[in-house]
């Protein structure tokens, strides 16, 4: 015995240990792998020894070569041996091999279990510290499940403080494996909150705060005692987990928002520890603490001072912050935009990636230039091509950005030249046509610089629409020969076919209008001229290898000849030639296709030819985006087309719609909670070559532009302040639209040539307008406004005429008290139940007020009611208090400390004639009920002093709960299969109007998208702001309509229903 | 009740606030890795490789975050080592650099200003102290002196019983 073991030491002393096998992998850098495996081998014969010395050796260096990438599994049943030393050397080392190497599929773990709980139960504290440590990295669910007891114990009995910390923190690992061990163990885990040892204190803080991420509706009744620790606590390590803890609970429990927010400022002002402070700014943006705007002020400003650090991760997690604030309070962060533009110049280059994402969600209509104008300069120093790029992208989109919305100066976008979709916008909005077309004359004419030093494409792409628009509104151009002398160079055959293809044929159309002013004159020379040059320029192309450039040029040239030959004769061709190209293009709507009613006798879906195979019939889609108006294949009316193909042919010609500029796209109005990816990669710019100068002559430079516009700006203002003494007259008359003269600034301006985005379906003028107004609303504010309304207080509608009629004269008396009822819906009922109140004070005079319920989307409790007061007398008014009586499932959200009977002090006062809005945060629980509130507002009239009160009621409809959410038909498809909607339906006799109307009018009041529609059969969906799913499905047969509902919450949709009865009810 | 509040609990299935840890120098090798989520070999392998690749070609005066796949990736760099974290999506930079700059200080004092050699030959003391310092990814001991002190008393437990069995 004592032989082997002094034999085993020999052999240690011969053995290689760690520290010589990682010399040696060093000294033979050159054939590593031959001398690794010669060590492999060795290392198994090693492990062969009964010496557990030899073996933990071994295993050692195991472990170093499984980190350099060997497979070691083929050891796993050693590495249990070593584990299961008696000494803690050994030991020590197999718990890392088996730490480092095993995993949940290593199949020797299950050995380990018994000697893990000889290990844990261990009075040696650090056998116990390595079994932890170890059990950390391998738990499994089995090992989880055997060892959940034994750990238990550590906890509650366990006499070091150091081992308990430990067996705290293992407990997650294990209720994660074996989650019904969480039940027993939850009471004990509970009182080491409150445990003596700081350590244990913040390792139980630890594991709770982990646990409630994921399942924060258990852990409520804890937040308390988490409050307690908060303010009592001053490790920084314990706090930040606290407060993310409490960034989980607060979505579900308004009120804690509310306790926070003291707490939370407070460090935020004390604190000297930047994790902390981030920590917390963080937690202020994400709950939900919208009524708090001093909180978000403050948080702006310590973010200020981060990117103002000299230090880069500072700055970067500022700008990660501001982005976050960004999209709930857009205006704070606004204000800081030289700060933000500021970060463009930093060297790094994630720093300037995360203010560029910023810059996009800051653009305004007043912006928009000043901010592309910077972002051009720095497309111009950009180095790097990923960062140019990524420049150039987001000019694209922050152009592009909901439809051209922020673009107030159409000439000025199309001077730029990297503008999206230059067709696309010269083909919407004719205003500007011949603008577009003088601009890209001159951009033709300049082509070569473009083209200059053009390997890569460049920027050329430009050219293919500057081509376009040049030929198709030719009479603009004031130099047509020059152009279409420039279209003709030889320098053009050098650019991409598919660009030379459009020169081509563009340059017929050119040829045209040239030929057309010059037969007026009697010298029929010139236009022989012209047609000679045509024939000598044209052959270049004839001879191009791409097929399409070759096609156009030899038939153009062929015509050509023929028109020369005509014109020897002295014959006048220009009408004819004009004619070949006639007819104005026009901006079509998406849909007007469907408008166009089949002859009678045509079967659009018989082929014409039989398609002799699939994929040939592919190739004969015209490729020629720019020839004449062909008459468009309609949508087949198949019924028996099965969905595949349908949904196939759906996003084929979405495709089609979106790369195409006679389409205008759908409205992005509508609400749309998120858009698609923009088409980047159909924008015709790609990439520009930085040496070429992207200042062509003669183009208007945009700073021009931005000064024309400030002074057209300035222009208007004065005009409208003229405009605006005379609207407030009006205004006092009480008539309608005080939404629009509202206090937001962002619509004051406005655009250099009206363009309406309208949504073919919308059946009034006026809903349109309010259409527009939300969809600009959007962008500054994440939440959804779910209904609008007016807030009705004494006269119901019925009075309207009548009382429109004696508004002059009740101005003039001005002592009686006015009213006004705004009724931008015929419907949302509620109307007339508001009746009976506020008789009292009849001749007082009053704010008339408007009303708006938002429902809030980050939170499915809260809803906003935004008040607009107006005080339509002439006394000032002063000291308003908002007062709403609470139910049991509404609430409105009063400061911390008043009691709940208390009024909310309106924070402005009114003038005579002006209106201001305030809002209110409700809370409401249950949101499958329709209800309404009673409240009072009371105010002083500033020349008699007297209080005056004022009842109303607040209505809010289920409606009001649903928030447009655009659903794909697929998702829908798979909504109505899950089978988790109940079902139910409602029919509607007499309704008189095109089915589209009714779609747009169950869209627009009742928040729904159309998923699908089918002739006379669509399909619609909505979303509550708590999360339940809305299905309609709506046909009509004469002048039945009966629609089908599903949803999961049965009340909610029977509450629904009724609400669309009464609006068709009312019509 | 909805489908929708079953959605984002499989995004919040993840476990503790660190991912994983690996320690790589400037030429690419890796000198330590510790993971604290399951992944197979491959994965791993393939994460360090791709991040290694990633970190390195940043310039050095960049920042020290970046967002990769769907984690957050902390780095610093000391003398010619790099050490990396993984944090989830609400997880705090800051204070992932603090436990970074923690370790290597922890180091620092046990090695007596630490070199890359250091690592490497003494690769399983370099495990121990992390071991010490995070358990299952997140800090277990905040206390530099602890833990140090921890490591002293378990490297004389294991040096008494080599005299021991010497003898």
């Amino acid at each position: 015995m004592a032989l082997k073991i002094v034999k085993g030491s020999i052999d240690r002393m011969f053995d290689k240990n760690l520290q010589d096998l990682v010399r040696g992998i060093r000294n033979h850098k050159e054939d590593e792998a031959k001398y690794i495996s010669t060590c492999i081998d060795e290392i198994k014969q090693e492990l062969k020894q009964d010496n557990i010395a030899v073996k933990a050796n071994a295993v050692c260096k195991l472990t170093y070569l499984q980190m350099l990438g060997y497979d070691v599994s083929w050891a796993a049943f050693n590495i249990v041996e070593v584990m299961s030393s008696s000494k803690f050397t050994y030991k020590r080392i197999g718990y890392l091999a088996a730490s480092q190497c095993f995993h949940e599929s290593t199949d020797v773990i299950m050995l380990t279990t018994n000697q893990i709980r000889k290990d844990l139960s261990s009075p040696n504290q650090y056998d116990t510290g390595v079994a932890l440590t170890g059990l950390s990295c391998f738990v499994t669910p089995d090992l989880a499940r055997d060892l959940a007891n034994d750990i238990m114990t550590l906890v509650s009995h366990g006499d070091c403080v150091k081992r308990k910390r430990c067996s705290v923190l293992i407990m997650y690992k294990v209720f994660l494996k074996y989650p019904e061990s969480l039940r027993p163990a939850f009471p004990r885990l509970k009182e080491k909150l409150e445990d003596p040892d700081p350590g244990v204190q913040s390792a139980a803080v630890n594991v709770i705060c982990e646990l409630a991420r994921r399942n924060p509706k258990n852990y409520l009744s804890l937040a308390p005692l988490f409050f307690k620790l908060m303010t009592s606590s001053t490790n920084n390590w314990v706090l930040i987990k606290i407060i993310k803890l409490f960034g989980a609970l607060t979505p579900l429990e308004p009120r804690l928002g509310k306790k926070l927010i003291e707490p939370l400022t407070n460090l935020i002002h004390s604190t000297s520890a930047m994790s902390l402070l981030y920590e917390c700014v963080n937690t202020v943006i994400a709950g939900q603490y919208c009524s708090s705007v001093g909180s978000v002020v403050l948080c702006v400003q310590k973010l200020r001072i981060l990117i103002e650090d000299s230090d880069q991760n500072l700055k970067y997690l500022g700008l990660l912050a501001m982005s976050k604030i960004l999209k709930t309070h857009p205006k704070s962060v606004q204000s800081h935009k030289d700060l933000i533009l500021q970060c463009l110049d930093d060297k790094d280059e994630s720093i300037r990636l995360r203010a560029l994402d910023l810059l996009y969600g800051m653009v305004s209509k007043k912006n928009l230039m000043e901010i592309v104008k910077k972002l051009m300069l720095h497309v111009d120093k950009a180095e790097g091509t990923t960062y140019r790029d990524e420049l150039l992208t987001k000019i694209i989109d922050i152009c592009s950005q909901s439809n051209y919305q922020y673009i107030t100066n159409f000439e000025w976008s199309v001077s730029q030249p990297v503008t999206p979709h230059p067709p696309g916008i010269s083909v919407s909005w004719w205003t500007i046509r011949v603008f577009a077309v003088a601009q890209m004359a001159t951009l033709l004419d300049n082509a070569h610089l473009l083209t200059g030093s053009m390997q890569r494409n460049g920027i050329c792409e430009v050219l293919y629409a500057a081509a376009w628009i040049c030929g198709e509104f030719s009479e603009h151009l004031e130099n047509p020969l020059q152009t279409l002398e420039a279209m003709l160079r030889p320098k053009v055959a050098t650019l991409p076919g598919h660009i030379q293809a459009v020169y081509v044929q563009n340059a017929a159309k050119l040829f045209a209008t040239v030929l057309k002013s010059q037969e007026g004159n009697t010298d029929s020379t010139t236009a022989q001229e012209t047609s000679q040059l045509m024939i000598d320029r044209l052959p270049l192309f004839v001879q191009s290898a791409n097929l399409e450039v070759q096609e156009r040029a030899s038939c153009i040239l062929q015509l050509v000849k023929y028109i020369q030959k005509l014109q020897q004769k002295d014959v006048e061709v220009a009408e004819e030639v004009i004619a070949l190209f006639a007819g104005e293009l026009n901006p079509v709507a998406p849909k007007a296709q469907k408008k166009v009613p089949v002859p009678e006798g045509l079967d659009l879906d018989a082929w014409i030819n039989e398609p002799p195979s699939e994929s040939e019939s592919e190739d004969e889609q015209p490729k020629a985006i720019f020839a004449k108006e062909e008459p468009k294949h309609s949508r087949p009316r198949h019924t028996e087309v099965d969905e595949k193909e349908l949904a196939r042919r759906r996003e084929a010609r979405k495709q089609e719609q979106a790369n195409n500029p006679f389409y205008i796209k759908a409205s992005p109005s509508s609400q749309k909670v998120y858009q698609d990816a923009p088409g980047v990669e159909h924008i015709p710019v790609v990439q520009i070559d930085l040496s070429v100068p992207l200042k062509v002559p003669g183009l208007p430079m945009s700073d021009q532009y931005v000064k024309l516009e400030e002074e057209r700006r300035q222009k208007e203002r004065a005009e409208k302040k003229k405009k605006e003494k005379k609207k407030r007259k009006e205004k006092r008359s009480g008539r309608g639209k005080k939404h629009d003269s509202g206090p937001e600034s962002e619509e004051d301006i406005t655009p250099a040539h009206m363009v309406d985005i309208v949504t073919e379906e919308m059946p009034e003028v006026r809903c349109v307008s309010l259409q527009i107004q939300f969809s600009t609303s959007r962008i500054f504010n994440e939440l959804s406004p779910s209904s609008f309304w007016v807030f009705n207080e004494k006269k119901s509608s019925k009075h309207k005429k009548k009382k429109q009629k004696k508004e002059k004269e009740e101005k003039e008396k001005k002592k009686k008290k006015k009213k006004h009822h705004h009724h931008h819906h015929h419907s949302d009922g509620g109307g007339e139940e508001s009746v009976q109140n506020g008789t009292v004070e009849e001749e007082e005079p009053l704010p008339v007020s408007v009303y708006d319920i938002q429902g809030n989307l980050q939170d499915g409790s809260q809803v906003v009611v935004s008040v607009i007061f107006e005080n339509k007398c002439d006394s000032f008014l002063k000291s308003m208090e908002f007062n709403v009586l609470d139910s049991l499932n509404s609430k409105l959200q009063r400061p911390e400390g008043s009691g709940p009977h208390d009024g909310l002090t309106v924070p402005f006062q009114l003038p005579p004639g002006v209106s201001n809005e305030a809002r209110f945060v409700f809370t409401v629980q249950s949101i499958v009920m329709p209800q309404k509130l009673k409240g009072t507002l009371t105010f002083i009239v500033k020349d008699s002093s007297t209080h005056e009160k004022l009842d109303f009621k607040l209505h809010f409809t289920c409606t009001s709960y649903l928030i447009t959410t655009p659903c794909y038909s697929d998702a829908f498809a798979k909504l109505l299969e899950s089978g988790d909607l109940k079902g139910s339906s409602v029919r509607l006799e007499g309704v008189n109007m095109p089915f589209h109307h009714l779609l747009a009018r169950i869209c627009f009041h009742h928040h729904f998208s159309v998923v699908e529609r089918i002739d006379s059969c669509a399909s619609m969906y909505s979303r509550s702001i708590q999360g339940h799913h809305v299905c309609l499905l709506v046909k009509t047969s004469g002048q039945t309509v009966s629609i089908d509902a599903k949803c999961d919450e049965p009340t909610l949709l029977g509450n629904v229903l009724d609400e669309i009865k009464q609006t068709f009810s009312q019509c | 009740m909805s489908l929708t509040t079953h959605f984002p609990l499989c995004f919040l299935f993840s476990l503790f606030q660190m991912q994983f840890m690996l320690l790589f120098s400037r030429q690419g090798k890796l000198r330590l890795q510790k993971w604290y989520v399951p992944l197979s070999d491959k994965e791993k392998k393939k994460i360090t490789r791709e991040l290694v690749q990633t970190v390195l070609a940043r310039k050095p005066k960049m920042c020290s975050f970046l967002e990769w796949r769907d984690l957050k990736i902390v780095y610093k760099r000391y003398a010619s080592l790099y050490f990396c974290c993984a944090i989830e999506d609400q997880d705090n930079e800051l204070i992932t650099l603090e436990i970074i700059h923690r370790y290597v200080e922890l180091l620092d004092k046990y090695f007596g200003s630490v070199c890359e050699l250091d690592i490497i030959f003494n690769f399983e003391k370099a495990y121990f102290i992390l071991d010490e310092f995070l358990l299952g990814g997140e800090a277990q001991e905040t206390s530099k002196k602890n833990v140090l002190k921890a490591i002293e008393q378990a490297d004389l437990l294991q040096e008494v019983r080599h005299r021991m069995k010497s003898k």
